[in-house]
């Protein structure tokens, strides 16, 4: 039997809501309100870095080692050419003998990505393989989307051990319907007629895939807990339900108007909102939307009760959040205006991509040493040990920081130093288990912090070398979130 | 260990004005200093026969090697050394010199640090990824500025020793407010105005919990000293001073990495002064250092040299501060000339403009804000940031 061993979700920490927008950019086009709230990264956030805090989640007391793949699903990756999967799989630090993939080109690469899991591990040329989903979309000032896309990430360990829910099987369609599109050389989508969207596809692809896939397994509609799929229209995705023959309580809740359509991401956020609900033996069937639909058919078991507790899920993230109240913030945040730096801001080094592979663990991964000797972490990594009262040389093994909680030995709030998100916040961590650095210090707000304050490591952009178009990734602390 | 004290001697010192000399090259600096250090110490340019030039950022003034010093000088084919130890670049010239000098190496000896920081477009120091950091540093360590590396020291001094932040505050702006009183009086100085302990607290913030004025200045600048063996320093002059002491401590990482350290000191500055005083025989340094020009790059930075040094007992230094002890009329004037706060820090030439003051000191040219006669002056220099730093600490006499 293969299955869902694992799951993780990330949303991230700020939240606007769409009168902000509305109130800045509805002058252009009226008809663009929608009511409620979504979920935006913080300037430091893509769909890299939040994958990695769902596959942090996801991995949560699994063992790396046992990992063979990581497929990535998204229609928002930082990079074109330099896998972004890889990227992940690197933060992640997990084992070098693997698959990894990109899925790209529609919103529904998140569930397929999934399928090529499940059949890789059934075919067996895999154990454990992590999918990650992740979209961070922007849309341009003024237009619908920017009203209706929101940025979140879900993570899934699929394996054949200790499984959660059971792969039941999954019925896809494909179709190249242009209902929203980017082309290589552009930076936003653009949407077809929005009645032809609906009319065509929305409410045509989902019920296909879900209505084949009942007929291909003969699931009755009665039979199903959970059916959980994106809401681009809430009129029609309540019409969708009933078209199947759902009651109004089988609908996973779409959370539209509290986190948005966060695209690749949407369908994997809604099956681990459905698990952190279900029962053993429950059905949860999922669909994803976008060039035609996947519907994808699990089963709960017994072991999902007991990883509950130890996940993060949608529900905790959703409830810790802090409004951004300033559209231009919001729009600075995501790059759609160009700010002024200062020559200061502006002087960033150049990223040296030889000295960011021999310290590709150290830099991506946050692995330090721990001496072998006396037993202290350190980080960054040391050949001689920085233990005063004992100094050995090159007794060190691997120790892994990124999954370490501390406390916050000292803080600044620096306004000299250039962020997006001013005063630049840093200070120092004192590790549970040993082991002390300073980091940048994210998703803080100006005069919440104090000395002993718990903390926790998150994946974010370190800095852009926008001469050489690259992302430099490392690691910050933050407070304890959820 | 061995020592250098009444090894070597200074006989001559200058110093630039300091300050956004816009007017000026680092080249324009490095002439203004030597030419005022060998008048003073009534020699001619043919007689040094070694040379070092201390400069952080050299990058963006100066350039790398010994060659800038040597040619915009005219030294020709004397061994030029350029030295570099961050902010302490300065210390680590005169070291050059004087160890040179006791070692029977050369009998004259320039030591000359300058810093032109003004030229690069904004306020505050040049950012590290220039050059000041590795290149691994930067992609591991915070974005960062040296404030609010020394903030961090604040917040954690703060926390230690109970001080709500307005306590805090009110503290380190005693010491800012003392050296903007000495500063005012100093022709050569950056910043020379006297601000009240009430303007200082409700500056705006640099780096919580520091403000402005907790902040020195960011200024150019060049200073110089001529070195000689101490038998033959009375030949040039009547009023040689001499070096009783010279130490380095460098931190080795356990500060930044191990969690023993506190924050709320600078260890390579407890160790250099231990080791100083030892080399001087200094038994009570409360006592026998009659004044000192210690690094005050930030108010928190000099509040807690002053513990560091054991001019002030651990956590009370605040007594000192309030009891006026470290003001010029106190009992153990610190920054007579205003200090890095506000005479201002070209960083490679700060170290030999403390020792500028403490010389002319010794001398007894310091007309308004005079020592009364003082007998050990203290100079401490810190390069880098408080948990990753290298510290000198000098002591000279008469």
């Amino acid at each position: 039997m293969v299955g869902i061993t694992s799951y993780g979700a990330y949303i991230p920490l700020h939240r606007i809501d769409r009168n902000v927008i509305y109130s800045a950019m509805g002058w252009l086009d009226p008809a663009t309100y929608m009511a409620g709230e979504k979920a935006v990264g913080n300037y430091d956030e893509d769909a890299v870095t939040m994958a990695v805090a769902a596959g942090m989640n996801c991995l949560n007391g699994i063992d790396r080692h046992i990992i063979d793949g990581v497929y990535f699903g998204s229609v928002t990756l930082p990079y074109k050419e330099r896998q972004n999967a890889g990227i992940i799989a690197t933060a992640l630090d997990l084992r070098s003998d693997i698959k990894t993939a990109d899925f790209a080109g529609s919103t529904k690469s998140g569930t397929t990505a999934l399928l090529s899991a499940y059949d890789a591990i059934k075919a067996g040329s895999a154990k454990n393989i992590l999918v990650c989903a992740a979209d961070c979309r922007i849309g341009k000032p003024g237009s619908p989307q920017e009203e209706s896309y929101g940025d979140g990430a879900a993570a899934f360990l699929l394996g054949e051990n200790d499984i959660i829910a059971s792969f039941q099987g999954s019925y896809s369609v494909s179709y190249d319907f242009m209902d929203s599109w980017v082309a290589d050389v552009e930076r936003f989508s653009r949407l077809g007629e929005s009645r032809w969207i609906r009319e065509e596809g929305y409410t045509k692809f989902i019920p296909e895939a879900v209505t084949g896939l009942a007929e291909r397994y003969k699931l009755e509609p009665k039979a199903v807990a959970k059916i959980g799929f994106p809401c681009l229209y809430p009129r029609e995705h309540a019409g969708i339900g009933k078209r199947l023959g759902l009651e109004p309580g089988q609908i996973q809740e779409h959370m539209l108007n509290t986190l948005g359509d966060t695209g690749t991401a949407y369908p994997l956020i809604l099956l681990v909102t459905a698990l952190e609900e279900a029962n053993p033996k429950d059905n949860i069937v999922i669909a994803s939307f976008g060039y035609g639909s996947d519907a994808l058919w699990f089963q709960a078991t017994e072991k999902l009760t007991a990883i509950k507790d130890k996940r993060k899920g949608v529900k905790k993230y959703l409830a810790s959040k802090q409004m951004l109240t300033n559209y231009q913030k919001y729009v600075t945040f995501r790059n759609i205006i160009t700010v002024e730096k200062g020559v200061r801001g502006e002087t960033v080094p150049w990223e040296q991509v030889s000295l960011a592979w021999r310290n590709r663990r150290e830099l991506l991964g946050l692995v330090g040493s721990k001496c072998k000797k006396c037993g202290t972490p350190q980080y960054p990594r040391q050949r001689v040990c920085v233990n005063p009262a004992c100094k050995a040389i090159d007794n060190m093994e691997d120790y892994n920081f990124s999954d370490k909680k501390g406390s916050l030995f000292t803080y600044t709030e620096d306004h000299l130093v250039f962020n997006f998100n001013p005063p630049q916040i840093y200070g120092m961590v004192d590790f549970d288990g040993g082991g002390r650095f300073w980091y940048d210090i994210t998703d803080c707000a100006s005069d919440s912090l104090k000395v002993g304050l718990p903390m926790e490591m998150t994946f974010r952009r370190k800095f852009i070398d926008e001469k050489r178009g690259i992302y430099a990734y490392s690691w910050k602390a933050m407070p304890v979130r959820v | 260990m061995g020592s250098i004290k009444d090894k070597v001697a200074i006989i001559g010192m200058g110093c630039t004005k300091f300050g956004e000399r816009w007017d000026a090259d680092a080249e324009d600096l490095m002439v203004e200093a030597f030419t005022e250090a060998i008048e003073d110490a009534g020699i001619e340019p043919k007689d040094i026969q070694a040379a070092w030039s201390g400069t952080q950022f050299v990058e963006v003034n100066i350039g790398s090697s010994g060659i800038p010093l040597a040619r915009t000088l005219k030294l020709p084919f004397i061994p030029t050394t350029h030295v570099e130890n961050m902010c302490a670049s300065g210390s680590e010239a005169l070291r050059g010199a004087c160890y040179a000098v006791a070692s029977g190496a050369c009998d004259i000896a320039l030591a000359l640090g300058v810093e032109k920081l003004k030229d690069v477009g904004y306020g505050g120091l040049p950012d590290i990824s220039l050059g000041a950091e590795g290149k691994r540093s930067r992609l591991v360590s915070p974005n960062f500025s040296a404030p609010g590396n020394f903030a961090m020291m604040a917040t954690r001094y703060f926390s230690r020793y109970g001080l709500s932040p307005e306590a805090g505050k009110e503290m380190l702006a005693k010491v800012s407010a003392k050296s903007h009183h000495n500063g005012a009086m100093c022709e050569k100085a950056h910043l020379r105005r006297e601000v009240s302990v009430e303007t200082i607290m409700k500056a705006p913030i640099v780096a919580w919990p520091l403000g402005l004025y907790d902040c020195c200045g960011v200024s150019d600048g060049a200073a110089a000293a001529i070195v000689v063996r101490a038998d033959m320093a009375k030949t040039f002059r009547p009023d040689p001073v001499y070096v009783k002491a010279l130490q380095i401590s460098v931190s080795s990482g356990e500060e930044l990495m191990y969690t023993d350290y506190d924050y709320t000191h600078v260890e390579p500055t407890y160790r250099a002064g231990q080791a100083a005083y030892a080399e001087a025989g200094v038994k009570n340094p409360r006592e026998e250092i009659s004044m000192a020009e210690v690094h005050d790059c930030f108010s928190i930075t000099e509040a807690v040299t002053m513990e560091d040094l054991q001019f002030s007992p651990r956590g009370k230094v605040k007594e000192d501060i309030d009891a006026g002890r470290f003001d010029l009329d106190g009992e153990q004037p610190i920054q007579t000339d205003g200090g890095l706060k506000c005479f201002g820090h070209p960083i490679g030439a700060s170290g030999l403009r403390m020792m500028y003051e403490e010389y002319k000191q010794l001398q007894g040219k310091c007309g308004p804000r005079q020592v009364k006669n003082p007998k050990l002056g203290l100079t401490h220099n810190l390069g880098g940031f408080p948990p990753s730093c290298a510290i000198s600490v000098i002591i000279v006499g008469n």
